[in-house]
């Protein structure tokens, strides 16, 4: 009985008909569409653009302005792109710089034992601080704006990816094919490149992407805790801290539609990270 | 040329007991040499040893007098006992391959390598054909000195000769020394002139 509600459902499903890989290969490829759609929209968007209309202040959503105006009359849908663009762009930058941090660190190590022990302890002493004191303590260190946000949510989110790589690598360094390596006279920095990277190469490009989701939301939050982005950048923490002071005369869909936007983002680079790893994980690839 | 293995006493980190003690042991290039023993009681530990696997031993190793080199190709290579366990899973064979020497066709055509198989990843490969690889490898012209380690049980019987053959015909030619560890005594009473019962010189 089960297997025939089975078939008919796939007989009337397209998605269910498709195996997994190709499902996982369409939910990609539409989440990755959607964000690059995000930020080239942003990129349209010219902050001067988003002008003051004192004629329609306050609107509620509506076809003509989906997510509703604001105090200003400004259009709450373009400055919510405007937003979501710069974190996508800041959560870019972070990721990368912190997977980058991530790979140097675990090469370093698995090249140098004496290193490898420090990096170790500073791994440990980063996950001793809350993320958030950190990033604002980095932030205003080196002047706040967007440098200070990305370096601030780089310098924090490196932890994890490097002692994913850090087990891995030490993995791979005490097997046969690397010893005979050694013995076929190939240097540590050889072997690190040819034998251990096209082994990590996954969790590298998985971890990275799985990183940001954490870089976007502290952004967001730091911002929003206004140590972040100056007040002037249409980002969205930005926008829901300014929005909180309207919260009170009834003007919900200021917080909720860049809040549920940021959220929705959010989710779809977990997505894609999760179902990245399903491709490029063998053991599961052809399931 | 003679390997030598002087005072060898070895025990792996976690166990309580010496697996190997005393051991002294002396090869050399004239004589091929046989070493028998039973399953588990470290023949493949000792090869490891006398090739440069393992530093914290106790004892010393020396070829012709010299220690064997860390960090440059060492003279005495071992062909191990697993050939996929040598070869990282994510290089094709060509690579593998030439980790170690450039082989020219001659000699990939006399291990019965086929060429086709170079664009192919180990685990597409069966044990015995990546056991060519890997004896293959281990022949790189710097190699004075061949340990190998039970490298054909993989095998069957033709391509065992085949193979064990095409070593013999180099190792004469090139008058390297040959070490072969085997459970099998009828192959070790035909191929080798002098046999090493592992027990006799293990000191436990
Ligand atoms: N990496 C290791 N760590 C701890 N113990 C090990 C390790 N490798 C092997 N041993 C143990 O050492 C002993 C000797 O192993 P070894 O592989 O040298 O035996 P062997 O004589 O080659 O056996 P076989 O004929 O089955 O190949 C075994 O009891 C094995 O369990
Ligand atoms: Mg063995």
């Amino acid at each position: 009985m089960a297997d025939k509600s089975k078939d008919v459902s796939s007989i009337y499903s397209p998605i269910a008909k498709m195996n997994l890989r190709t499902k996982t290969l369409l939910t990609i490829g539409l989440t990755v569409f959607i964000l690059v759609a995000v930020v080239i929209t942003s990129l349209f968007i010219n902050s001067a653009d988003i002008t003051t209309n004192f004629n329609a202040m306050n609107q509620a959503p509506s076809f003509e302005h989906l997510f509703g105006t604001d105090w200003m009359g400004r259009d709450m849908f373009t400055r919510t792109m405007k937003g979501l663009g710069l974190s996508v762009q800041i959560g870019a930058g972070a990721s990368i710089l912190s997977s980058v941090i991530a790979i140097i660190l675990a090469f370093v190590g698995s090249i140098n034992s004496k290193l490898d022990s420090f990096i170790a302890w500073l791994v440990d002493l980063f996950l001793s601080v809350p993320h958030i004191l950190l990033i604002i303590l980095i932030s205003i260190g080196l002047g706040g704006g967007a440098f200070g946000v990305t370096m601030g949510v780089a310098l924090t989110h490196w932890t994890s990816l490097t002692r994913i790589l850090r087990a891995e690598i030490k993995q791979i360094n005490t097997s046969e094919f690397v010893k005979l390596s050694q013995r076929f006279g190939k240097s540590k920095i050889w072997i690190a490149k040819k034998h251990i990277l096209p082994l990590v190469i996954t969790q590298i490009i998985v971890g990275t992407i799985l990183i940001f989701p954490h870089a976007i939301m502290h952004e967001a939050s730091v911002t929003f805790l206004g140590f972040g982005l100056s007040p002037h950048e249409p980002a969205i923490g930005i926008i829901l801290s300014e929005s909180m002071k309207y919260l009170a005369t009834g003007n919900w869909w200021l917080a909720l539609f860049p809040g549920l936007a940021l959220l929705i983002i959010v989710l779809l680079f977990d997505i894609a990270g999760e179902n990245i790893k399903k491709l490029l994980d063998p053991t599961s690839a052809n399931e | 040329m003679e390997l030598k293995g002087t005072n060898i006493s070895f025990k792996y980190p976690l166990a309580k007991e010496y697996l190997l003690k005393d051991i002294n042991i002396h090869l050399d290039n004239n004589k091929i040499t046989g070493l028998v023993g039973d399953s588990g009681v470290g023949k493949s530990t000792l090869c490891e040893i006398l090739s440069g696997y393992y530093t914290n031993f106790e004892g010393t190793v020396e070829l012709d007098g010299q220690k064997l080199p860390e960090k440059e190709f060492c003279p005495v290579q071992l062909i191990y006992q697993h050939p996929e366990k040598v070869m990282n899973p994510k290089w094709k064979m060509k690579d593998v391959l030439e980790e170690s020497w450039n082989v020219d066709d001659n000699l990939l055509s006399e291990f019965g390598i086929q060429k086709s198989w170079f664009t192919r990843f180990p685990q597409e490969l069966s044990g015995g054909e990546l056991q060519r690889f890997s004896v293959l490898r281990s022949l790189n012209p710097k190699t004075k000195f061949l340990i190998a380690d039970e490298m054909t049980t993989m095998l069957d019987a033709i391509t065992q000769v085949q193979i064990l053959d095409a070593v013999l015909k180099i190792v004469k030619q090139r008058k390297m020394g040959f070490l072969l560890v085997s459970h099998d005594m009828d192959l070790v009473n035909t191929i080798c002139d002098d046999v090493i019962y592992f027990n006799d010189i293990n000191g436990i």
